[in-house]
């Protein structure tokens, strides 16, 4: 992910009254604060608002990071808190996994494909459609570990939990992902299972 | 390891430890052995394998064209925040904490001073006895209640004070 400047040499260059340079770090990473975001808030425009929300707070407090972690852990733990704090703000529902409505929006969203559509999409398209389908949380952790390149502690931080339960949800996670997959997209997996 | 009694559900556990390099030293090469040579747990292992490999391959959701020239455009408006441990004076807190040990110290010296060190230990030099002095008077007084009070208040707020500013430095942008 991370070429040429290091974000430890970039957050140096910011510091240093070199504002342009900021814009490499949102280059590097805005399509991962914006997924995770979006993993949260559903609505794509609210988390575009959330997501740049996010960079103007971190380019605000930049001087207070230590580099005692990661820059992107701590950068997702931003992105967790403020989408929390958005979601609280508004309001809104965060679909929990035993909410039947959950399965109800899951529903509606895989009735929006025809068969033929659902029959061309990629696999890989079918996985981020399941991801999608997931709860916030399931598909947040998943999201941390597969593509935002955070080990098991660095999660654990990031969600503040300890390390072990980050691990089982991790594990409960992909189960649910596989359920989904078998439930809403049966047709694309009956050469996994 | 016994693995005869193993449900799907641990299997898939086991398995997925295995598949993320988490297997401790002591699992690691038994389920080696029944991926290789057992057909349940080979088939479920490569079930999660390519499970694990789609998931690797998802793509990240992209934000719009407009977005970094969004955020470029909002922090030109604004100026980093010095570091905290920048603009606060260490001299300050050190004078006060000398201040207040200096007080503590003096009165302490102050209280030693004046004990009769001489006088026998079974022999009290206080001029009324410790144990007739009743309390009650002074704890049923309006004004003490109202005083104490108040202080609970202010420790609580100090209290609450204290927690936030913990939880601030745990989440810093909440």
């Amino acid at each position: 992910m991370s070429t040429g400047s290091t974000d430890m040499e970039i957050i140096s260059r910011v510091l240093k009254g070199e504002q342009q340079a900021y814009g490499e770090l949102v280059e590097r990473y805005k399509n991962y604060v914006f997924t995770l975001t979006l993993r949260f808030i559903k609505s794509r425009e609210d988390a575009e608002e959330v997501a740049q929300d996010i960079f103007v707070k971190v380019y605000r407090s930049l001087a207070d990071f230590k580099g005692t972690s990661k820059f992107s852990t701590w950068l997702y733990t931003v992105v967790y808190t403020t989408s929390i704090t958005f979601l609280r703000k508004k309001k809104m529902e965060v679909h929990s996994l035993d909410d039947e409505r959950t399965y109800e929006l899951a529903d509606s969203q895989v009735s929006g494909f025809s068969a033929n559509q659902v029959e061309q999409k990629s696999k890989i398209t079918m996985v981020n459609k399941a991801i999608n389908l997931l709860s916030p949380d399931d598909a947040q952790v998943i999201t941390l570990f597969y593509k935002a390149e955070q080990n098991l502690e660095e999660i654990a931080k990031i969600l503040g939990l300890e390390t072990n339960t980050v691990k089982v949800r991790l594990h409960r996670a992909r189960a649910r992902l596989k359920e989904k997959m078998q439930i809403h997209f049966s047709e694309e997996v009956k050469d996994i299972y | 390891m016994n693995t005869e009694h193993f449900s799907n559900e641990h299997m898939e556990e086991r398995l997925w430890e295995y598949i993320d390099g988490f297997s401790n030293q002591d699992d690691l090469p038994v389920i080696k052995k029944l991926v290789e040579e057992n057909h349940t747990w080979r088939r479920k292992y490569n079930e999660l394998l390519e499970i694990n490999q789609l998931i690797h391959t998802t793509e990240l959701e992209e934000p719009s064209m407009r977005f970094s020239k969004n955020v470029m455009e909002e922090i030109g408006r604004l100026h980093i925040a010095p570091a905290a441990s920048s603009y606060i004076n260490h001299r300050i807190i050190w004078g006060i904490g000398i201040f207040f040990m200096v007080l503590i110290v003096g009165f302490l010296v102050y209280g030693f001073g004046q004990i009769d060190w001489t006088t026998s230990s079974n022999t009290s030099s206080l001029p009324f006895n410790i144990r007739n002095v009743d309390y009650s008077a002074l704890f049923n007084n309006t004004y003490i209640n109202v005083f104490m009070m108040i202080n609970v208040v202010l420790g609580l707020m100090l209290i609450d004070r204290v927690l936030a500013n913990k939880r601030k430095k745990l989440y810093p942008q909440t």
